[in-house]
């Protein structure tokens, strides 16, 4: 099990602690709901530095990015970031990342640099799938070992960092980055990005950047009571947003058609990619599951694996992934479901133990903020 | 860790305190409430049902998982802690609070107390999730 470099901070604050994705990470500190309520009230921070980063760059590393991601990277200038997935050649998902176009400064002449960022437990199969697809004049690097990210989140995230930095980050618009230096540390990459749906900002800093970085924020936001969030508080809020979390809701085996991606499938793009035609294939003939939110009618809370029935029993799908809404005090979910099951307020049943519960599908996400 | 020495405990994490008048109090421990997190929910559904020792008697929802409550020993359950319950006013997280207290589950009629005697006392369940 490998640390992250605040791996040993997590211990000292007293986190609950598990391995997940080959690291020891904090699964929470105080309680899952003081969490999430924290970041969704004021802000809270969390160590994601297992998350996995590799630069692109070369002459032709724009044909690589478009050549395996889904989205469409040529409409990012320098300073912007995008959702995106991998598909894989069976239409299904490699693993979904954030594509960053960096800034000019890191390239000789007539380059181009990107960021991946990918999820911790997918780091090698990406890296394979990348290495494999890139016939192109470019270079591929991971940087994950040597990258620290912490996330600070909530209503009062610019705030607190705002104390730290010069960088003016009233003026960073969502999914739109900054380099700059915060607390001393330079080269640090200002994301406005994040996984909560409730505001702030992403720092990608070098790995012996990572601990004095996460005291500074910490101290920073002693006056609007920041609090520590671990993973557990991490699940909910994003689940609280409709976000998909690889592994639960998407995988190698589903579309991101039918998991609701269709936004970040640019099937008219200039280019092609892994796929493409198996999903406008799918396009054309619609879609026979998809995911859906839903909300439980009565208290239990569906979990990654319940079987989703009809009204008769039969079977037609299967929740991904499931929770008590701490914003809501409601069990929410997400599940595929069949074809002519998906609209919103079709009841469902979820089969926990030897009951079906009724359950309603319901818009995401589920919280407005 | 809170072990207290005048409970019975199983392997599964309930403990059991034995009345005089042979009903007895059944809960989950310290340990498991910190392993659990946030308790949401509590499900009995055996109220008046005479429960086989080891069978599940009832369910908690904690915010990232779900656990089965396991019966101690045979016995017949005749209350359900109505401050956990389900008539919208209830506190589950009491048992996080208050797990040997307050948080109390189910109280049950003892079918065979010689059943008392394949518990773990508090030294041995300390040694478990030492």
């Amino acid at each position: 099990m490998k640390p992250t470099p605040l791996t040993q901070k997590h211990i000292d604050l007293g986190a609950k602690m598990a391995e997940f994705a080959g690291y020891n990470m904090p699964i929470s500190y105080s309680g899952i709901i003081e969490e999430h309520q924290g970041v969704r009230k004021r802000v809270g921070v969390f160590d994601v530095s297992h998350m996995g980063e590799f630069i692109v760059k070369g002459k032709q590393a724009l044909d690589l990015v478009q050549a395996i991601s889904s989205n469409d990277a040529s409409k990012l200038n320098p300073g912007d970031a995008q959702y995106s997935c991998l598909p894989n050649d069976k239409g299904g998902i490699v693993d979904d990342m954030l594509v960053y176009r960096l800034f000019d400064d890191m390239c000789a002449e007539g380059e181009q640099a990107f960021m991946l960022v990918v999820n911790a437990s997918n780091i090698e199969k990406d890296w394979n799938w990348i290495s494999a697809l890139n016939t192109f004049d470019t270079r591929l690097i991971n940087i994950s070992d040597e990258t620290g990210l912490i996330a600070v989140q909530g209503p009062k995230a610019e705030a607190a960092l705002q104390k730290l930095t010069d960088v003016d980050l009233s003026k960073i618009a969502y999914y739109h980055f900054a380099k700059g230096t915060i607390a001393g540390a330079e080269n640090v990459i200002l994301s406005a990005t994040g996984y909560t749906g409730s505001g702030g900002f992403e720092l990608y800093c070098r790995q012996d950047q990572t601990a004095d970085l996460w005291d500074a924020v910490m101290r920073a936001g002693a006056e609007f009571d920041i609090i520590p969030a671990g993973l557990g508080a991490r699940d909910t809020l994003r689940l609280e947003m409709g976000y998909c979390l690889y592994g639960n809701d998407i995988d190698d085996t589903t579309s991101p058609l039918e998991a609701g991606l269709g936004w970040i499938t640019k099937l008219k793009k200039n280019a092609n990619f892994p796929s493409k035609s198996i999903f406008e294939q799918q396009k054309k003939d619609g879609l026979m599951k998809q995911l859906v939110g839903f909300t439980m009618t009565e208290r239990r809370v569906p979990r990654h694996g319940y079987q989703v029935c009809d009204a008769d029993g039969l079977t037609i799908g299967e929740v991904t992934s499931g929770t008590q809404s701490p914003s809501l005090d409601q069990p929410i979910g997400m599940a595929y479901v069949s074809k002519g099951h998906t609209a919103i307020g079709s009841k469902i049943y979820i089969k926990v133990g030897s009951k079906q519960l009724e359950a309603e599908v319901t818009s995401l996400p589920f919280l407005t903020i | 860790m809170n072990i207290p020495d005048q409970l019975k405990y199983t392997k599964e994490h309930e403990w059991i305190l034995v009345h005089d008048d042979g009903t007895a109090t059944i809960g989950i421990t310290d340990f498991a409430q910190g392993e659990l997190g946030d308790i949401v929910y509590v499900e009995v559904d055996t109220v008046g049902e005479t429960v086989e020792k080891d069978a599940v008697f009832g369910t908690v929802e904690a915010v990232k998982t779900t656990s089965d409550l396991f019966m101690p020993v045979t016995g017949e359950i005749v209350e359900f802690n109505k401050d956990l319950g389900s008539d919208g006013e209830d506190n589950p997280a009491l048992i996080n609070e208050d797990p040997y207290g307050k948080g109390w589950v189910v109280k049950i009629k003892v079918s065979d107390a010689a059943q008392l005697n394949d518990l773990l006392d508090a030294a041995a369940y300390g040694e478990l999730v030492g």
